[in-house]
């Protein structure tokens, strides 16, 4: 059952921060101040005496000095241990930083429209909606993650044979970038080790699938030399050849259908989204510190690979990291708004939207750094920042690890309640996993979430505890900051499509999401095309499927239609 | 909570040797708790919102509580004033109350009966749970039927509309036409003699209930009182001669004449007719819908009395002030499309003011009032008279009914402010037009919604090439 006390204390906890509040309290402030200095100019108009006016007006504003004064203090007080509470790291976050004080700052009260000089035209999405949810991963890297295992997962590469030819054995020694298995249909792709070590494990599932690559990994790690060189000097050929053989050519994907891109293409542009707008998201502003020449380098090679530009979509709301803001030879495009803005679908839509018979390539802005390295360093170095969040984490914070992280490693000692799900990826479009599983191709995130497996008295119209939800039934609503403590309750059955508009307004697309849904059920082919099924993915419709009134499996219902899309080109 | 929960879980264990009992049991228990279940593992969210179509069906049934209130103590009130009794709306002011909702329960358990009866077995027999949708039909329905229409005659209409025009489509959220206007327009073309002229408007007769707490010795009593001491010639019209002789003599008593509903309409104090103001100003425009006298001689239909729906009418559709506030409140919460709402609005003043112009022509011509004609009547009028609000509030913005695009819902909310007012004022034989113009614009709804999409289709394809 829910720990009320826990919830109630963390809401008044929570409150503490709220805007609202916020601004109650300075009005109150503004009125008292207002008010004492009008009595005083009262009694001073109609002196009985003049010294005891002129006492009394001293008087009266050396109260409300010393209020002021006392207020000031212990708002300082207030936000000095707010930041002892959450963490030094607030001061670096510029979302934390900014509701600690129960004044509200200049930057809150007036409209942020004022941007940097670096910033171009901003394309200002209205629609979308930020699931807040607690324990977001402060800015600070506890370390390096001593993970005992790696691996890698054919089934997080969409559009992969679930049988692919291994290249390995269980019990053979593998380097950082040898190949562990290839796609029969695909023989040129490689897909490659993480780490070096020990392959301990290849785990089947149905029908004699392969599940599961798992590596020992070596506590030094070796690497396998592909030879430092510079993008810029080389061919489109040897790029491509570069990146197949080391494995990062799976770190692409191509829109439509969210697959492996085939390495003969060309596409019309190749998208990187440099911020991630979904929820406990990871930072990049903070785990691309210091990247700068690796980016570069990555940003070259992606060059190489298509006829058209690389997109960089930035967030113009904050001040980029100086690895963004340093890159070359790149299109800066700059977004603002609530989630799923930072999604790349949403941005493609914006800037250049695919159509029937394009493809565009997209790459997440880590996967460039690690791209990178493969010409700075000449090694397949996934080395990155992985954050663990969740409001049942302990501690949430960065962790540097390889690619394909072990989960047990990662949430070992962190989490305060057992019954919870570990989730790959945002609580959007992860994937469930266990302590003994690994980290996603694509995630460098570990959202921990409460299991929502319990009955709610009348939960339906009088809940007992904060869930987020774009209705404005919900009384918390008006808190606009605050998180929430979720749980993975459905809280309310599948039932047919009744609502209508409510997908439209979470999503910044001129796409009818809930008619695509509805042309994907009748396998109306020309419809879904025309309707723009080749624009969206799930990580964009997610956030319709987590607003649907009717609890409808909007990524699975998308998932069917676009690989029905896919048979059928 | 627990011994609670552990009943239930007995309860579920007893229920599922039978579908029917099953579904029953289903649809009771996740209103009483929240179920346990979870997100599924993968291909999925893992959280979802704290909304469900519990709670949203809930919500506008919570919006047209005002209505309902208003709706009973208006019951009690038309009926007492017939009568002659307690002039002002809160003289007796209990006793009204009283009478309204003893003479609304039972058509709410009715329909509740009756439409939740259709739905269970519907779900049972196709094995899904029962859907939510029938919360606001249910309280729909008695919302727009005369106070005073038969038990039965609303029984077989909500079963109509439950199966005809919803399970026959697949239940909800399939369903083409609204189900509430569906029970109504049946009502409305079954039983025209029962159902029309303006005997229905206004609740005359005493039902169980009534007289199992006495009201209907009490208000014998009053009206012995009242009609002991008048002499023959003073008698209500009604009354037929040789009664009121029978009377005088002293052979027949007024409780031997209120037996049964026809009995209580002839003892209708004398001058008082429950025409309604939209019947008044098809005979004689506006200027007969001022005229219209109580029986004290003060003003019937006064400015006042128009907007706070103290008249003769279906019984949740009087009071325009709450509707007002209950579809503010759907707007805000955003359970109603606010898109269709204004956009009827404006549909009805466009065709309220374009009709006035023409009044003016033809009184121009014609040589008479402006304010004589139905079409003269001024067009902000229009919105005190009759159901335009509940209709725009409750029943144009049904969302499975309504066109899905947003500006679909714009062309439909004008289309349907626009028709409806053309019914209204054109047409002789309806009274209302929202009913009509709404079931119309339901039938259109996806063809709107098939017009903006394949312009967003053809943008697209453009594009590509």
């Amino acid at each position: 059952m829910i720990n009320y006390r826990k919830r109630v204390l963390n809401l008044t906890n929570k409150l503490k921060y709220q805007s609202s509040l916020k601004l109650a309290a300075t009005l109150a402030l503004i009125a008292i101040c207002g008010q004492l200095p009008a009595q005083t100019a009262e009694s001073i108009s109609q002196p009985s005496n003049n010294l005891e006016a002129i006492l009394l007006a001293v008087s009266l504003i050396t109260v409300v000095l010393v209020g002021f004064v006392v207020f000031m203090v212990s708002d300082k007080l207030i936000t000095i241990s707010a930041v002892r509470v959450r963490g030094e790291s607030v001061l670096e976050d510029e979302d934390a930083t900014a509701d600690l004080s129960l004044i509200p700052s200049l930057k809150e009260i007036l409209p942020a429209d004022a941007h940097a000089s670096y910033v171009g035209k901003v394309h200002n999405l209205k629609r979308g909606f930020d699931v807040k949810i607690s324990g977001k991963a402060a800015l600070v890297v506890a370390g390096d993650l001593n993970s005992p295992s790696h691996s890698v997962k054919p089934t997080d590469f969409l559009g992969m044979q679930p049988i692919p030819k291994m290249m390995v054995e269980e019990g053979q020694e593998v380097k950082a970038g040898d190949p562990l298995f290839f796609d029969k249909n695909k023989p040129e792709v490689l897909y490659t080790a993480p780490v070096s070590g020990e392959v301990t494990q290849i785990r089947r599932g149905e029908k004699r699938s392969i599940v599961e690559v798992v590596i020992l990994a070596d506590k030094q790690i070796s690497f396998k030399d592909f030879g430092k060189a510079d993008p810029n000097s080389l061919s489109r050929e040897e790029v491509v050849s570069r990146m197949l053989e080391s494995g990062l050519w799976t770190a692409l994907r191509q829109r439509p259908f969210d697959i492996t891109p085939d390495h003969n293409d060309v596409p019309k542009g190749i998208f990187i989204s440099g911020f991630d707008s979904a929820p406990l998201a990871v930072n990049y502003n903070f785990t691309l510190k210091g990247e700068s020449v690796a980016f570069q380098a990555g940003i070259d090679a992606l060059r190489k690979l298509t006829n058209g530009q690389v997109h960089l979509s930035l967030n113009a709301a904050k001040t980029p990291v100086d690895t963004y803001l340093n890159a070359q030879n790149v299109e800066k495009h700059w977004f603002k708004g609530a989630h799923p803005a930072g999604t790349v679908g949403v941005q493609i839509h914006h800037i250049s939207p695919v159509g029937k018979g394009e493809s565009a390539w997209y790459i997440n802005p880590q996967d460039v750094v690690i791209l990178g390295r493969l010409f700075t360093e000449g090694k397949y170095n996934t080395k990155q920042l992985v954050a663990v969040a969740g409001p049942e984490v302990t501690k949430p914070q960065y962790y540097t690890t390889y690619k394909g992280a072990n989960v047990g490693a990662l949430v070992n000692n962190n989490v305060g309640i057992e019954n919870v799900r570990y989730i790959s990826g945002n609580v959007l479009t992860g994937t469930a996993v266990t302590t003994t599983d690994h980290l996603g191709a694509y995630d460098r995130l570990v959202s921990v979430v409460e299991e929502g497996d319990f009955y709610e008295f009348l939960g339906w119209i009088l809940p007992s505890y904060a869930r987020p939800s774009l209705s404005p039934t919900f009384p918390w609503g008006i808190y606009s900051g605050m998180e929430y403590d979720v749980n993975t309750n459905t809280h309310g059955e599948e039932r047919a499509f009744v609502m209508t508009g409510q997908y439209e307004e979470v999503l910044p697309m001129d796409v009818y999401p809930q008619h695509l849904l509805k042309a994907i059920m009748a396998r109306d082919f020309e419809k879904m095309e025309g309707l723009g099924i080749y624009e969206v993915g799930e990580e964009e419709m997610a956030i319709c499927e987590f607003v649907c009134t009717s609890k409808q499996p909007v990524q699975a219902i998308l998932r069917d239609g676009l690989d029905y899309m896919r048979e059928q080109s | 909570m627990k011994p609670l929960l552990n009943l239930l879980e007995k309860l579920e264990g007893a229920s599922k040797k039978n579908k029917y009992l099953h579904t029953t049991y289903d649809a009771f228990a996740t209103f009483l708790f929240q179920p346990k279940e979870t997100t599924g593992l993968k291909g999925g969210v893992h959280v979802r919102d704290g909304m469900d179509l519990k709670r949203t069906m809930v919500h506008v049934v919570i919006a047209m509580q005002l209505a309902l209130l208003h709706g009973f103590i208006n019951i009690g009130h038309q009926h007492y004033v017939a009568l002659g009794m307690y002039p002002d709306l809160f003289d007796g002011f209990f006793l009204k109350a009283a009478y309204g909702l003893l003479q609304l329960l039972p058509l709410i358990i009715v329909v509740h009966v009756v439409g939740l009866g259709i739905e269970f077995v519907f779900a049972a027999i196709k094995g899904h749970a029962v859907e939510e949708g029938f919360l606001v039909s249910g309280m729909l329905i008695p919302l727009i039927m005369p106070p005073a229409t038969p038990l039965w005659m609303v029984a077989v209409a909500t079963a109509f509309a439950v199966v005809v025009a919803k399970e026959a489509f697949g239940g909800t959220g399939m369903n083409l036409l609204n189900i509430a206007l569906t029970a109504r327009v049946f009502v409305f073309f079954a039983y025209p003699t029962e159902i029309s002229g303006d005997v229905v408007w206004i609740s005359y007769d005493y039902n169980l209930l009534h007289q199992l707490f006495g009201m209907k010795q009490h208000t014998l009593d009053v009206l012995t009182s009242m009609y002991g001491s008048l002499d023959v010639a003073s008698m209500p019209k009604f009354v037929p001669e040789s009664v009121k002789k029978a009377m005088d003599a002293g052979a027949l008593s007024v409780a031997s004449i209120a037996d049964g509903a026809k009995g209580f309409q002839a003892l209708v104090v004398d001058g008082y007719s429950g025409a309604t103001p939209l019947a008044l100003a098809a005979q004689g425009g506006w200027d007969k819908v001022l005229a219209a006298k109580l029986p004290d001689g003060s003003q019937q239909y006064s400015t006042s009395n128009l907007w706070w729906g103290i008249m003769p009418g279906s019984i949740g559709e009087m009071n325009k002030i709450f509707i007002i506030l209950g579809a503010i409140f759907l707007a805000v919460t955003k359970i109603a499309s606010w898109r269709i709402m204004a956009s009827m609005v404006l549909g009805c003043a466009v065709v309220g003011i374009l009709f006035n112009m023409l009044a003016v022509g033809i009184a121009a011509e014609s040589q008479i009032s402006v304010t004589s004609m139905f079409i003269g009547v001024p067009w902000q009028y229009q919105f005190a008279m009759g159901s335009f609000f509940f209709a725009m509030a409750f029943m144009a913005t049904d969302p499975v009914t309504a066109s899905a695009t947003n500006t679909g819902k714009l062309v439909y909310g004008f289309m349907i402010g626009a028709l409806g007012m053309v019914i209204r004022v054109l047409n002789p034989a309806y009274p209302e037009g929202w009913m009509l113009a709404i079931l119309f614009m339901n039938v259109f709804a996806p063809l709107i919604d098939h017009i903006v999409l394949s312009f967003n289709m053809k943008k697209r394809l453009s594009r590509a090439v």
